[in-house]
C-alpha cells in the first residue's frame, strides 16, 4: 500500500525541472507587491545565471523562516530585528540597501481632520481622540512594529481600543489596505505598497513627510555555519549586486506612474 | 456588478490569448491537485474498505476520528507540514520545502480522510447488501475489499472528486508550504490571493472564474467517463 506512494512521491520529486543555480530569499511583501522584484531580479538572473525565487511574507515571518535555515538571503525592514538575527549568529552580516517612507492613507472625507499634517504623532493623537477608525496589520511585520514603536511616542496605547475603533487585521498590507478600504479606517502603510495598490477608492495620502516616517530595508545573508544548506556564494553574489552600482541603479530605476518606490542607500 | 463583469471579460481575455503565465499556474494547480487525488485514493480507499468490513474494539472511536479529520483545516495542515519539512525540522533534510513536493503532500494529508470516509460510508453500505454471497465464495478479506472498490468504482469516483475539489480550492496549506514563489510553486489560489493583496480586486475575480470554470471541466470529464462506461456495461 506504501509502495505505489513512494513511488508516485519520488516520480513527481524528480518530474521537476533540474534548475541551475537558484537561490531561495526570505522577503517582506511591499518589495514583492509593488513590482521591485519584477523589475531586478531578470537583470541579475541575465548577468548571473542565477535564478533567485522570493518567498514574500511579514518581516516577522521571514525572519522566522530564515531562523529555521529555510531561505539563503534575508531581505526585509525591521532594522532591531534584523541586527538581533545577525547578533544571534543567524545571519553573516546586515547590510543597509534602500529606503522610502511611511504614510498614512485614509478617506477623503478625513473624520479625524489630519489632512497634510506632517507630524505624525500628532495625526495619530487626533485619530485616537476622535475615535476614527484606524486598521492596523497586527501581525508582528516590519510595518506594524513600525506602527507601534510610533503609537508608543504618542504615550496612547490602542490596543485598549482593539476591536473599538482600533482594528488589528492580523494579516498582509494588501489585505489591510482591502480591509481598511471597506471600514473606511485610516491605515498606515509604507509608499511602495500604495503606490502599487488598485484598490484605492477614495482614499489619499492624508499624512506624510515626518522624518519619524523613514522606511529603512536591509539585507542578510543567512549564516551557512548554522544551516549548512545555504547557498553561501550565490547569496553573497546577490547581495553584492544588489549593493553594488548597478544593483542600486537597477532599484532606482523603478518607477511607478513617474514616482520612484525605493531609494538605494547602500554604503551611506 | 460592473466589477464582475470586468472578471469575466478579463477571464475570458486571459483565457483566449492563451498567457502564458496562467497556463503555467493552471498547469501546476492541476498537476498539484489531481497528485494528491491519485496519492489520497491510493492511501484511502484501502482504509475506507479495511474499516468498511472490519470490526475490532475501538471502532465507533476511529470512525469518528476519521470523519472528524474531514474538517482538517488547511492553514494547520500547512502548518504541521512545514514544521517536517523546515530545514529545522525531522525532515528538512529532504529539502522539500517552497516546492510542488510539498504543496501535495500538504494537499495529499488534507483529503486523504475525506477519501477514506466517505469510501468507508460507500463501501460499507454496499458490504451490508453482499455480504452473504461474499461469505458463500469464502473470499479473503484483501479479495473482498478489491471486489467491493471495484463494484462500487463510479460512486468512488464522486468521492475522489469530492477530494479533489477541496485540494483545488484551498489556499491556506500551499500558501505556507509553497510559498507562492512565481513560476516555481504558484497556484491558482495563491495567485487569488496574491492579486486581492495587491487590490487588483478584478484580476482576482478574474482568476477565481477560471479557477470554477476548470473545476467545472474536470468534473465533466469525469462524468463523461461515468456515462461511457455505463453505457457500455448496459450495452
Amino acid at each position: 500500500m506504501l509502495r505505489p506512494v513512494l513511488t508516485t512521491l519520488t516520480a513527481l520529486a524528480l518530474a521537476m525541472p533540474a534548475a541551475a543555480e537558484r537561490i531561495l530569499v526570505q522577503s517582506t511583501t511591499s518589495t514583492a507587491n509593488s513590482g521591485l522584484y519584477d523589475h531586478i531580479l531578470p537583470i541579475f538572473t541575465d548577468e548571473t545565471g542565477i535564478t533567485v525565487n522570493v518567498v514574500a511574507v511579514g518581516t516577522g515571518q521571514a525572519i522566522k523562516n530564515a531562523r529555521n535555515c529555510d531561505g539563503d538571503v534575508l531581505l526585509v525592514h525591521a532594522k532591531p530585528a534584523e541586527e538581533k538575527f545577525v547578533a544571534d549568529g543567524r545571519g553573516v552580516a546586515r547590510a543597509d540597501l534602500m529606503y522610502n517612507d511611511f504614510i498614512i492613507v485614509g478617506p477623503g472625507a478625513d473624520p479625524a481632520g489630519v489632512k497634510g499634517m506632517e507630524d505624525v504623532q500628532g495625526a495619530l493623537t487626533k485619530i485616537a481622540e476622535t475615535k476614527a477608525l484606524f486598521a492596523s496589520r497586527g501581525d508582528e511585520s516590519g510595518t506594524h512594529k513600525k506602527e507601534r514603536a510610533l503609537w508608543a511616542e504618542t504615550g496612547i496605547d490602542p490596543t485598549g481600543a482593539s476591536g473599538g475603533w482600533y482594528r488589528e487585521t492580523g494579516s498582509g498590507m494588501g489585505a489591510t489596505l482591502n480591509a481598511a478600504q471597506g471600514m473606511a479606517a485610516y491605515a498606515m502603510t509604507d509608499r511602495a505598497t500604495w503606490l502599487s495598490f488598485a484598490n484605492k477608492g477614495d482614499f489619499e495620502i492624508l499624512v506624510q513627510g515626518d522624518a519619524d516616517m523613514f522606511n529603512q530595508y536591509g539585507i542578510i545573508l543567512v549564516n551557512p555555519e548554522v544551516c549548512a544548506n545555504v547557498k553561501a556564494e550565490a547569496g553573497q553574489s546577490f547581495i553584492d549586486w544588489l549593493l553594488s552600482d548597478a544593483g542600486q541603479g537597477a532599484i532606482a530605476g523603478y518607477t511607478l506612474g513617474g514616482e520612484q518606490l525605493f531609494f538605494p542607500n547602500a554604503g551611506d | 456588478m460592473s466589477d464582475l463583469s470586468e472578471a469575466v471579460s478579463l477571464a475570458l481575455t486571459l483565457v483566449l490569448t492563451f498567457d502564458s503565465d496562467l497556463i503555467e499556474i493552471v498547469a501546476l494547480s492541476l498537476r498539484v491537485s489531481l497528485s494528491a487525488v491519485l496519492l489520497a485514493c491510493l492511501i484511502g480507499l484501502p482504509l475506507g474498505a479495511f474499516l468498511a468490513i472490519t470490526r475490532f474494539p475501538g471502532r465507533g472511536v476511529a470512525l469518528t476520528f476519521l470523519n472528524a479529520l474531514m474538517g482538517l483545516p488547511p492553514v494547520v495542515v500547512g502548518l504541521i507540514v512545514y514544521l517536517h519539512l523546515s530545514r529545522a525540522g525531522p525532515l528538512g533534510f529532504l529539502g522539500l520545502l517552497y516546492t510542488p513536493a510539498a504543496m501535495i503532500i500538504a494537499q495529499t494529508i488534507l483529503i486523504t480522510p475525506i477519501v477514506a470516509a466517505l469510501s468507508r460510508q460507500v463501501l460499507e453500505d454496499l458490504h451490508l447488501e453482499y455480504a452473504d454471497q461474499f461469505r458463500s465464495f469464502a473470499l479473503t478479506r484483501a479479495q473482498t475489499m478489491r471486489a467491493l472498490i471495484w463494484d462500487a468504482r463510479y460512486s468512488l469516483l464522486t468521492v475522489a472528486l469530492a477530494g479533489f475539489g477541496r485540494a483545488v480550492a484551498e489556499v491556506g496549506a500551499v500558501m505556507i508550504v509553497g510559498g507562492n514563489i512565481d513560476h516555481l510553486t504558484r497556484v491558482m489560489t495563491t495567485a487569488i490571493a496574491l492579486e486581492t493583496s495587491r487590490g487588483e480586486l478584478a484580476l482576482a475575480m478574474a482568476l477565481g472564474v477560471v479557477l470554477m470554470v476548470l473545476a467545472l471541466g474536470v468534473n465533466a470529464a469525469v462524468h463523461g467517463v461515468r456515462a461511457t462506461a455505463a453505457r457500455q456495461a448496459h450495452a
